[in-house]
This record gives C-alpha cells, sequence and structure tokens, in this order.
C-alpha cells in the first residue's frame, strides 16, 4: 500500500482555485520532487497536505498511512509522522528551542499512548541527531528561530526532523533564499536521514537542490496541475530549456 | 479557519472559575460615605482615637481631592456614596479557634484551594485570609511567634502592637498620596500586618488571600509589612471575587518597609473577577503599593496580575538608603474588555542604588494594555543604575499595547537603560507549533510562556505553576 495517494485534489485560497486536480501516489523509501514555477501550487500543496487553514480542499481525496489525510487535524498530522520543513520557519521568542522539540515529541509520544520521555533520555536522542546532522549544541538553548540566519533556520528544521522521524517529510523551498554552501549542508542533513521507512516530498523551483538530494521522481506542477513526470532527468531538462517548452505543450495539447 | 476556531470556541467555554458567592450572614453599615461612616468603622474595629483622628485627617483631605484622569484608563463616574464601606462576615460568637470558623466560610476557601487547616503544615504557606473587609484567620501564629515574627490582621496589630502601627502606617504611603490610597486610608476596614524582627529570616512563605464577596461593597485593605534590619521574607497575596454584574470598587495600600540590609519579596497573583466579555461587571482595581529601602536593603515586586476589568497599580521603591536595591517584575494580562494601566516608579535617592524593571504585557480581545514607568535619580543618587526591560505581546488585532516610560535624571554619574519591544501572536506561530504536533491551547501557552518566562522565575516554585494556569485561563479563547 502507498503511504500517501493524491487523487484529484483541488483546492482555493480565498476562493480562488489553485490545486486543479492533482494525482500523485508515493511509497515508503521514496524521494520525489515537485518543480514549478512560482505560484504554479506547490506551496500550496505542501501546505494543503499538512493541513494549514487557510487552505480549502475543495475536491478530491488524500489517504496517506491508510487514513483520510483530510479528515485530521493539523497537529494529528503531526503525530501521524507527516512533517512540514517550512520555507520560512517562524520566530518564537523566549521559548528554548529544546524545550519546544520535547513538547513537540512528547505530544506526538503522547499521541501514540507511549510514555514521555525524561529529560536525560530526551538530551541523549538531540544529542545523537545533532552528531549526524553535524549541527553545533549550542542551538539548544536559543529561542526557536529567534536571531537565526536564513541557513540556521533551514537546518533546524532538518534537526527537528530528525528528532521527529516522520514517516512523510515535505520540504517546502527549502533552498530558498541559501547560498551554495548552505544548500549543501542541509542536503547533507536530508540523506543522512534517508531510511527505507520513510518518503520525503522535495518541493523546489530550482533544480540545483536536486544536485544533492537526488530524487526517485520528479513531477512537474503548472497552474495547478502535474503536467509532466519522470526520473531525475526530468530536472536536468527543466534546467536547461527553462519551463516555456511545457506551457507550449500544454498549450498545442488545448488545441 | 474552521478547524482552529472550533478549539478556540471550546477553549474559551471555561469561565471564571472563583465566581461563586457564599452565601453567608454579613453584617453592613448603611450605604454612602460621610464622618459618621469613618467613625462608625473605627468604633466597630474599637480603635484607639489616634487612629480614627488619622483616618478623619485622610477623609477631609479625600474631600478636596479630585479623581486623577491622567492613567490611561475609562470607566463610568464612580459613586462613591453607592457603595457600602464595611461589610463583615457575622460572626455566631467570639472564635477561639479555626474550629469555630463558620464552615460555609472554611468552604469558600477550600474552594479557592487554599485550606487554614492542617494542610497549611504541609506546604509551609502561613496564610491571613480577608474576606470582605474583615480577617478571618491566620494561620501557624504561634510557630511564626517563636521566631518574634508577627503576622496578623490589621485590627489585632492596631490592639496588640499600637506602637510599631503608629510609628510605621503611613510612613511609606502618606494619607494625602493620591486620591485611592486616600480613600483607603480614611475607611480601610481590615488587611495584613507582619513585622519580622533584626537579623530572622522567615521560614515560611507569608501569603495574604483576599476575597470580595458581599455585593456592592468596596474592599479596602491595608496591608503593613516590617522587616528589621537584616531579616528576609517572602510574601504573597492572592485575589479572587464573584461574578458580579456591578463594578466592584477595590482601592487597597501596602506600604513595605526594608530596614538596612532587610530583603522583602512580595509576590502578586490578582485574579479578581475582570467581567464579562461585553465588559459588564468586573473589579477597579486601584492601588497604592510601596516599598521604602533604608542602607543596603532590597524589595522585589513580582506581580501577575490576570484579573479585574480595570487594574491601576504601580508597585515602587524609594531607594533611600545607600546601596539599596529595588526591582519589579510584572506580567499583566488584558483579555476581553480589561483595561490595564500598570508599572513601577524607582525613586533612586541614595548612593549607588540600582533598579530593575522587567514588564510584560499581554493584550488579547479587545484589552488594552499601558505600561506607566518612573525611574528618578536624584541629584544624591552617585553611581546609581536602572534597567528597564517593557515588551507587550499583541494577541489578535483588536487589543491594544501603550508604553509610557518617564525617565528623569538629575545626577550625571547615574546610568539608566531602558529596553522595548512589541510583538504578536499569529497565525504562523501557532500553525508552525500544531504542525509539530503541539495543540492550540498549548501552543499559546508555549508562546505565552516563553514571553514571560523571565518574570515568572521570580515568583516562588509554588506560585509559578499557579501563575502558568491562571495565564492559560485568563487567554482561554484569545486566539482565532
Amino acid at each position: 500500500m502507498a503511504l500517501l495517494e493524491i487523487k484529484g485534489l483541488h483546492a482555493a485560497v480565498d476562493g480562488r482555485e489553485i490545486l486543479k486536480g492533482i494525482d500523485l501516489t508515493v511509497n515508503a523509501g521514496e524521494t520525489h520532487a515537485i518543480m514549478g514555477l512560482n505560484g504554479s501550487g506547490k506551496s500550496t500543496l505542501a501546505n494543503v497536505l499538512a493541513g494549514r487553514d487557510a487552505y480549502e480542499v475543495t475536491g478530491g481525496s488524500v489517504i496517506y498511512d491508510g487514513k483520510d489525510l483530510l479528515e485530521l487535524e493539523p497537529e494529528e498530522r503531526a503525530c501521524e509522522g507527516l512533517f512540514l520543513a517550512f520555507q520560512y520557519p517562524v520566530e518564537i521568542p523566549g521559548v528554548n528551542n529544546t524545550y519546544f522539540l520535547k513538547a513537540a515529541l512528547n505530544a506526538k509520544r503522547k499521541y501514540h499512548g507511549q510514555p514521555e520521555l525524561t529529560a536525560v533520555e530526551f538530551l541523549g536522542l538531540v544529542k545523537e541527531k545533532l552528531k549526524i546532522l553535524h549541527i553545533d549544541q549550542s542551538l539548544l538553548n536559543r529561542p526557536v528561530n529567534e536571531g537565526f540566519s536564513g541557513g540556521e533556520k533551514k537546518r533546524n528544521e532538518i534537526f527537528q526532523m530528525a528528532v521527529l522521524n516522520p514517516k512523510l517529510a515535505i520540504l517546502d523551498e527549502t533552498d530558498s533564499g541559501l547560498d551554495i554552501d548552505a544548500i549543501r549542508a542541509v542536503a547533507d542533513g536530508v540523506n543522512a536521514l534517508r531510511s527505507p521507512e520513510r518518503a520525503t516530498i522535495v518541493v523546489t523551483h530550482y533544480q540545483r537542490l536536486l544536485n544533492y538530494i537526488v530524487p526517485d521522481f520528479v513531477h512537474v506542477l503548472l497552474h495547478g496541475e502535474i503536467v509532466a513526470s519522470g526520473g531525475k532527468e526530468l530536472a536536468l531538462k527543466l534546467e536547461k530549456e527553462g519551463y516555456a517548452w511545457l506551457e507550449q505543450d500544454l498549450a498545442g495539447a488545448a488545441r | 479557519m474552521s478547524t482552529a476556531t472550533d478549539t478556540i470556541e471550546e477553549f474559551t467555554g471555561q469561565e471564571y472559575k472563583y465566581g461563586f458567592v457564599t452565601d453567608i450572614e454579613t453584617e453592613m453599615i448603611p450605604r454612602g460615605l460621610d464622618e459618621s461612616i469613618v467613625r462608625l468603622i473605627s468604633s466597630k474595629k474599637n480603635e484607639p482615637e489616634w487612629l480614627l483622628e488619622w483616618r478623619l485627617r485622610a477623609y477631609r483631605h479625600w474631600l478636596t481631592m479630585d479623581e486623577p484622569e491622567w492613567h490611561n484608563v475609562h470607566y463610568p463616574k464612580i459613586d462613591y456614596q453607592d457603595s457600602y464601606y464595611y461589610a463583615a462576615p457575622k460572626p455566631k460568637k467570639v472564635l477561639n479557634s479555626l474550629d469555630e470558623v463558620d464552615p460555609e466560610l472554611l468552604e469558600t476557601f477550600n474552594k479557592l484551594g487554599i485550606s487554614l487547616g492542617e494542610q497549611q503544615r504541609l506546604t509551609g504557606v502561613a496564610v491571613d485570609a480577608v474576606f470582605d473587609s474583615v480577617s478571618v484567620t491566620t494561620t501557624f501564629k504561634e510557630k511564626l511567634y517563636e521566631l518574634g515574627i508577627i503576622f496578623c490582621s490589621f485590627s489585632e496589630a492596631v490592639h496588640n502592637h499600637p506602637e510599631l502601627v503608629r510609628q510605621y502606617l503611613g510612613s511609606v504611603v502618606p494619607y494625602s498620596d493620591n486620591y485611592f490610597a486616600t480613600l483607603n486610608s480614611a475607611v480601610f476596614s481590615d488587611g495584613s500586618f507582619c513585622y519580622i524582627p533584626k537579623g530572622v529570616k522567615c521560614p515560611m512563605e507569608l501569603s495574604t488571600y483576599f476575597r470580595i464577596n458581599a455585593e456592592n461593597t468596596g474592599q479596602f485593605e491595608r496591608t503593613l509589612l516590617i522587616a528589621d534590619e537584616g531579616s528576609t521574607v517572602s510574601y504573597l497575596e492572592g485575589c479572587t471575587a464573584p461574578r458580579r454584574d456591578e463594578n466592584q470598587l477595590h482601592a487597597a495600600v501596602v506600604e513595605l518597609v526594608a530596614l538596612d540590609g532587610a530583603y522583602i519579596k512580595y509576590s502578586t497573583v490578582q485574579n479578581w473577577y475582570p467581567g464579562d466579555k461585553e465588559g459588564k461587571g468586573g473589579i477597579y482595581n486601584f492601588v497604592t503599593k510601596r516599598g521604602k529601602c533604608m542602607a543596603n536593603a532590597r524589595i522585589s515586586w513580582t506581580q501577575v496580575e490576570t484579573g479585574s476589568a480595570i487594574t491601576w497599580k504601580y508597585p515602587s521603591c524609594l531607594l533611600i538608603g545607600d546601596n539599596s536595591v529595588g526591582e519589579f517584575y510584572s506580567v499583566a494580562v488584558t483579555n476581553n474588555m480589561q483595561q490595564a494601566d500598570t508599572g513601577t516608579k524607582m525613586i533612586h535617592i541614595g548612593k549607588n542604588t540600582r533598579s530593575t524593571i522587567v514588564s510584560k504585557g499581554i493584550s488579547a480581545g479587545k484589552g488594552q494594555n499601558t505600561y506607566r514607568g518612573l525611574v528618578r535619580m536624584n541629584a544624591g543618587a552617585d553611581g546609581a543604575r536602572n534597567y528597564s526591560q517593557c515588551d507587550s505581546l499583541l494577541i489578535g488585532d483588536r487589543c491594544g499595547a501603550h508604553t509610557f516610560p518617564y525617565i528623569d535624571v538629575r545626577n550625571p554619574s547615574a546610568q539608566v537603560e531602558h529596553e522595548a519591544s512589541t510583538s504578536k501572536i499569529g497565525e504562523d506561530q501557532i500553525f508552525y507549533c500544531k504542525q509539530r504536533g503541539i495543540s492550540t491551547e498549548d501552543a499559546v501557552n508555549l508562546i505565552v510562556n516563553g514571553f514571560c518566562k523571565e518574570v515568572f522565575r521570580e515568583l516562588p516554585m509554588e506560585f509559578m505553576v499557579e501563575a502558568q494556569k491562571l495565564l492559560s485561563v485568563s487567554l482561554e479563547g484569545s486566539v482565532g
């Protein structure tokens, strides 16, 4: 059974339809890239899957891990193992990064009827993940994302992902605003967390991130629909030729 | 917005949980205020002549004063003739021990989570409970007395320790101080009195619990706390009131005296009834709190203000002695139609005096939250230092935060630092938390507690948890 099965998904923001019938199947262990121009609906898809309020689902279905995803509250989706690495991670002043992460992890454990981790157990887990990701320990004692550089924010997202150990990770424009070194650092983190149990959806505008996070499948989103799917070579073609040929194909098909 | 709003509405359902009324026989005196009422209050309490004279001086002075209008709170004019100035639970007989206190009254305190009986021994908190105007009982009195600590109702102190009361009453807040303090001086009914002798470190938290029960009564309590040379005390007051549609006036005065080398930590958790969502009812809380520090003394005010329709208070420090220290840590929450105008005054008089101000204002609903503070460095305050930090957190877009910091420096060697910030809890922050598995309620609490952390950690441990809970209840329904 597929981990994620999206069928005919339509979604609107402020009454304007953005997603116009998305079909997508993702299995455990796979990495899918969703590419597209600004305004094509990439981030909308990520936010709809995470359950953000402002996005209204107007049609279609999403089955995640055997459950009707659209029936679940955002926090239930998170506890069921769906993780969104935000394009713009928000700052929460005064709330210690470790404290925040412990609250998140324990909320998830509580949801699954597991006992909360003790402070010692939690710290052990956190240190192990820091080591895997080569992240400095000083990150732990800073307030959530406050005063972080763009690169630090994105790495903090990956760090949270490592601790929360999701089944499905959605990376929303994780490369935006980062220089090449920062992109590499974030990609190394994502690669270190690859596992046969985990599926990853990488949402990106540019191909360059996919040099480091190599996808199994590439889908192109245009005007709210997936217009092309293929292997990683599709991303390279987009890099070389841009999106224009797809627009033309689409126009041709319509004629 | 459907899912979040649902959770929030559920969250809002919980109402002010201390809103019950105790059905107890109450002795009241006639409504209104004139000299005969002042005399009547004084005679009810068998007061000595000097105290009656002091009350009358205050009353006559009050008549010449105008109600202040400089504050940033708005309310219909108070009719001072329409209130009762004295209400006491009618004693069935003279009380000799706790066993004889009206069971209804004990039940009330139990509902409030204050046990006046044996349980207190376990928690190690000594409580003086003021119900309407009269101090009901003081626990632990004997144990404290062995150390020479006096902790009793104000009325008892007037009879048993008149020399101390006479020496210090009005020595920090004179009867002519301000409109509300002067009114209190004329009609105060009871309150708490505390004296810590030289060099004694009070072994337990001292606590006063105030409750307004009777209808249309004002509560005018007066607290006088004297820490003699080298002594230490931590004192906590908590407040609740029943829900009533009428506004009730609370005009209290707290005077702290920290003699050389003494340390007073005074913590308040104020949860008076805030009125309903439309702003009907609620307590008008006009309070004057001030402490004076002699050489090397330290006074630390910590307040968590979540209740009252109107909060008007400025716990202040007169740093008279050299090297004395004043601190003010405050969290003030205004939700729905609540208004708060609160802050502090740090008056640096002695050399090398230091003060710290940390104020956290949280506004939600249509709440209006004002920080008003004065830092004054007098000419003689060589080397004095102040650090102030005023942060405002807005929840929603119909509330307001205002900051009025006054700084008056008359000594070139003094240093004053002021930092301020305003931020807003956004849907983005809430969604971020939810995406990590944290519920809306927990997310709001997390964000608000993070914001208030610097103040909460100043509270005595056993009240820190209470303050956090109170804050979460006060903010229920504030996000949506």
